[in-house]
């Protein structure tokens, strides 16, 4: 009996271990399947956007893709997280073409095969990677495995309010962004901020840390892919920087001041409302104003950048939404089809921008004189173009060690509990880089 | 049970081999019986644990799977934010818990004193508990934020000007403990039905011994609606542990930030005073993909769950027994 017992436990074990490896394992590569892109078939396209106007767009740009393809049928799928999309990978029963908002989880697709790398199929069409801007191209690879491609874009910039600045020019670099901002301001009796030149702190919406820190030109890591808080004087640049400005405002104004703005999407805005004389925003922001504050008269320029970079002046963060072939896809060679006509179509990129506000993600597309944007938006297609514009690099847990950066820099830095910058910084190199192997990388 | 059949002559038995065997078919009818409630706690609780256990030795990403031994739990010791989610998890559990047990409790007690209006009163009682926790956490963000909300407005022109709720870190757990209490009608609800079913015989006893409200309350109510009080304490326990979305919800209001593509909002606003663990478990296995270590956490969670609750059943089992006696 006893033995009975073992070797029925020891087979019920084996069964469960087969079913969790089973299970670890679902979803298997299917890359090289798949109806040929000439045959008559259906793909199942996952994508975000879930406005009237957003799907229209979506639709509207496929519309070119349906008559060059007349044997492809596409069915879209609006209003998809990332979440499913793992879920539905990790379940073996992915869609075709599946796309993502943020650039965040490039690194752990890519790494760990959720997205197909689409080199040979790129090496195959002969596709030109040239005609998307560099700090593009980068953000959708990880360590020379490209999975996705870029669809539309989103770039940062100086918004300043025309009344508030009062026949002043926007600033280029950072010493007259601070001269500027402490003109500007206006106090109240009790020394409380009525109108803010510029807000630093990272708690002021998009003045988050890799909005304005690549302005003074930091590396976020080093070449090993590690944290480089530490060994970048520019991050120490951009702490005392951001660290002057509050102490001149006072932490506790600011503070006050923070609390009192509402929400970033609605028409209490701070900016349209002008209660900030310049902030660093999306290029989303044009049409908001257009919404919520049709007649503010307001400018726009690229965000100014530290005294000794002045040559960098130009660029700005950029970031985007990627589109990719998932692991498991069932008509492989016709998504990609889709991908590429999406992704490098002129006409397919102009509508969508028009349509969403966003910045198209080639060159080409950017010069269209399709394009009917703002022409505040002017400044946006220039930041994405320059070549000084950069993004946050992707690692396999995301942008973990940008949020870290950021929690440090609003609890500890801002109010002041550093006392050794130099330590502070190099043991939160050692979380970042404990985070980093955590994840694998 | 199974003893008392060896020893009972079953019909159609023939000695011993016979005996066996209607052993054996009573043992199986008995787990037929029990075999759908078996099949879904294996399902649904013992293998998740399992492998919850399991992937707690590996580093899995939900697509790609290594074993790294000990490596997950010997990172939870030097993760910070684990253990400020942990403390305020904690805190919250300290003080959240017991405040809803004693607020349900007192609100119930007063419901059964009040001869009129007791039917609207309750409903009034009951009904925050009804609002979605994503709804009433949003409202009482605004309601009580210094720029936009009418309290702190009001308060500030009566001259006691409120603290700043879910901007201040050391205001933040206190005002989702405020928002705990305002949504106590589950807690109230309950505690009313222990109460109305104590004997109105005792009190009219001890009344006639001449005990006063308190003693009344202490020695016939507490111990009568103590099951009631455990129940509850225990529940409360292991929700609070689990206590997720009005951290999350408040906190990203209270920033004004918005998920935006390449920004995710950071939960713990203001200064990680709002991280719980649940949300630190959430960050690391579904948006760092660290199934392996976010599996750790779930095991830390599950663990802290038990100790609470053997620690609170056998507390109230010796309160039971000192009333016994």
């Amino acid at each position: 009996m006893p033995t009975t017992t073992t070797r029925r436990l020891a087979a019920a074990a084996a069964a469960a271990g087969l079913a969790l490896a089973a299970g670890c394992t679902a979803g298997g590569d299917q890359s090289g399947k798949g109806p040929a892109s000439g045959e008559k078939q259906t793909i199942e396209v996952w994508h975000g956007w879930s406005a009237p106007h957003e799907v229209k767009a979506f639709q509207d740009a496929v519309a070119g893709f349906n008559k060059a393809h007349p044997n492809i049928t596409v069915k879209l799928v609006n209003g998809q997280t990332d979440d499913r999309i793992t879920n539905a990978i990790r379940g073996g029963n992915p869609p075709d073409v599946v796309s993502s908002f943020t650039t965040d989880s490039v690194g752990q697709w890519c790494q760990s095969g959720a997205w197909q790398d689409l080199s040979p199929r790129i090496a195959k069409s002969g596709l030109d990677l040239n005609q998307f801007p560099r700090a593009v191209r980068s953000y959708t690879e990880y360590k020379g495995t490209r999975c996705a491609m870029p669809l539309l874009a989103d770039a940062y910039g100086l918004y300043y309010n025309k009344k508030l600045m009062k026949g002043e020019q926007p600033p280029k670099t950072m010493s007259e962004l601070t001269a500027l901002a402490r003109k500007l301001t206006v106090r109240s009796p009790d020394g409380t901020i009525k109108v803010a030149g510029f807000m630093p702190s990272v708690q002021y919406y998009e003045h988050q840390v890799q909005h304005l820190a690549p302005q003074f030109g930091v590396r976020w890591l080093t070449d090993d892919g590690r944290a480089n808080f530490s060994g970048d004087p520019a991050f120490q640049a951009y702490l005392k920087w951001n660290k002057s400005l509050i102490d001149w405002y006072g932490y506790d104004n600011v503070k006050k001041f923070l609390r009192s703005m509402g929400q970033e999407f609605e028409s209490s805005n701070p900016f349209e409302k002008g209660r900030t004389a310049m902030a660093v925003d999306g290029e989303w922001r044009t049409r908001f104003i257009q919404k919520e504050a049709p007649g503010l008269d307001y400018g726009t320029a690229p965000v100014p950048v530290s005294d000794d970079r002045a040559s960098a002046y130009g660029g700005g963060f950029v970031t985007g939404t990627v589109i990719g072939i998932p692991r498991g896809a069932r008509h492989a060679p016709a998504a990609w089809e889709f991908v590429r006509y999406l992704t490098t179509d002129t006409g397919a990129l102009v509508t969508f921008a028009n349509a969403l506000g966003n910045v198209p993600s080639t060159i080409p597309a950017l010069s269209s004189p399709g394009l009917r944007l703002p022409p505040q938006f002017r400044t946006f297609l220039d930041v994405f173009k320059n070549p000084n514009s950069s993004t946050t690099p992707p690692t396999p847990n995301g942008n973990d060690y940008v949020v870290r950066f950021e929690k440090f820099t609003q609890e500890e830095w801002e109010p002041g509990k550093v006392s050794d910058l130099g330590q502070a910084l190099k043991r939160l190199d050692g979380e970042v880089d404990d985070s980093l192997k955590l994840a694998g990388g | 049970m199974a003893s008392l059949s060896a020893r009972l002559p079953l019909p159609g038995a023939r000695g011993g081999t016979a005996a066996a065997r209607a052993r054996r078919r009573r043992r199986l009818r008995i787990l037929a019986f029990l075999s759908p409630w078996l099949a879904g706690f294996g399902l649904f609780f013992v293998y998740p644990l399992a492998a919850t256990v399991y992937f707690s030795f590996t580093r899995y990403n939900l697509f790609t799977l290594e074993y790294v031994g000990l490596d997950n739990y010997a990172y939870l010791l030097h993760d910070r934010d684990a253990w400020t989610a942990m403390r305020n998890t904690l805190w919250l559990v300290a003080v959240l818990v017991p405040l809803r047990v004693l607020f349900g409790l007192g609100a119930a007690q007063l419901l059964t004193r009040i001869k009129r209006g007791a039917g609207v009163l309750r409903s009034v009682l009951y009904l925050p508990y009804l609002v979605p926790p994503v709804s009433a956490t949003v409202a009482f963000v605004f309601l009580l934020n210094p720029g936009t909300g009418p309290l702190p407005a009001l308060s500030a022109r009566l001259g006691i000007p409120l603290p700043d709720f879910f901007n201040d870190a050391a205001w933040a757990k206190p005002g989702l403990t405020l928002l705990g209490l305002w949504a106590v009608g589950d807690v109230m609800i309950i505690m009313l039905a222990a109460l109305l079913n104590v004997p109105a015989s005792l009190y009219e006893a001890a009344a006639i011994d001449g005990a006063g409200a308190w003693a009344r309350f202490r020695h016939i109510t507490l111990p009568t609606v103590s099951p009631v009080l455990a129940f509850s304490a225990v529940t409360g326990v292991i929700e609070t542990l689990q206590y997720f979305t009005q951290p999350m919800v408040a906190g990203k209001v209270a920033s004004g930030r918005a998920d935006l593509p390449g920004v995710q909002y950071s939960p713990g606003y203001p200064d990680g005073s709002t991280l719980t663990f649940p949300q630190w478990l959430y960050d690391q296995g579904f948006r760092q993909f660290n199934m392996g270590y976010a599996c750790v956490l779930a095991l830390v969670m599950f663990a802290t769950a038990m100790a609470f609750t053997v620690f609170l059943l056998r507390r109230f089992r010796a309160f039971a027994g000192e009333e016994a006696r």
